[in-house]
């Protein structure tokens, strides 16, 4: 195939998506779909079986957060869910799971920095964005709401 | 089974609007996450996330839009019960679980696991 080592890596991408722009969204909603759906369908198992124990709805919701948090700092852990996210793209990263992959990743690639600055701080490379805008979002809802009721 | 369904079609299609985001306008998967859970205090602040969660249960919670509207609806609830000072404690409180569940698991794991050699 000597004709291809003539097309520079750039050119080559650019060929590529000439051809088939439409069909490579395509797949990755398609990954994204059944990988998101999965997942979910996890949480929806554990649910089932902590509505099992006869737990109210608060403890089922919080334990499913638990057990499925844990799941996803596992599998990261062990190297897999690095490949399901490779797979299913946002499919990985949009739920639960996904937020404790970001904790593990970064934190396991960055332990030879240290466990202050490694770890330690590493963890929060993509979790903190997501604690520092969710948390500030909730603040400022909050304040809406409180003024909400006070004029209503 | 019909809940596992649900869950599964709902997690999928909120799934599928992140993967779009990615897709076509080439946004970074954090800020994919950073919108999403937003996205999720803001709909749940006007009350229109719940009633996702009560259809598709986990399909609706599990994913980062969840966890905006645990965040939403513990701000709600803390203001209801002690007022302004719920401002700023609901939404902590509601998501304490996950967070420290996330910050303990996180640690643990990133302590004890070897990241993979890079080829």
């Amino acid at each position: 195939m000597r004709i291809n080592n003539k097309l520079s890596k750039h050119e080559y991408q650019k060929l590529i998506d000439e051809k088939a722009p439409g069909s490579h969204i395509l797949k990755n909603i398609f990954a994204a779909f059944i990988t998101g759906g999965a997942i979910c369908s996890v949480g929806q198992i554990v649910m089932l079986i902590f509505e099992q124990f006869g737990a109210d709805k608060e403890t089922i919701a919080s334990s499913t957060s638990i057990i499925m948090i844990f799941l996803g700092a596992f599998l990261t852990g062990i190297n897999i869910y690095d490949n399901i996210a490779k797979f299913g793209g946002a499919g990985a990263s949009v739920p639960i799971t996904g937020f404790s992959n970001s904790i593990v990743s970064p934190a396991m690639e960055f332990k030879k920095e240290g466990y202050v600055m490694g770890v330690g701080a590493k963890m929060f490379l993509i979790a903190g964005p997501v604690l520092v805008y969710g948390i500030f979002a909730s603040v400022v809802a909050g304040f809406a709401y409180f003024i909400w009721k006070q004029v209503m | 089974m019909v809940d596992i369904l649900k869950a599964f079609l709902l997690g999928g299609c909120i799934c599928v609007i992140g993967q779009l985001l990615v897709d076509l306008t080439k946004l970074t998967p954090a800020r994919i996450m950073v919108i999403f859970v937003v996205a999720g205090v803001v709909l749940g602040l006007f009350g229109l996330y719940q009633p996702l969660v009560e259809w598709g249960g986990a399909g609706a919670s599990v994913p980062l839009t969840g966890f905006g509207n645990v965040l939403a609806k513990g701000v709600i609830k803390e203001i209801e019960e002690s007022g302004l000072l719920g401002v700023f404690t609901g939404g902590i409180k509601a998501a304490a679980a996950g967070i420290t569940a996330a910050v303990t698991f996180g640690y643990i794991i990133a302590i004890a696991s070897k990241p993979k050699i890079k080829s």
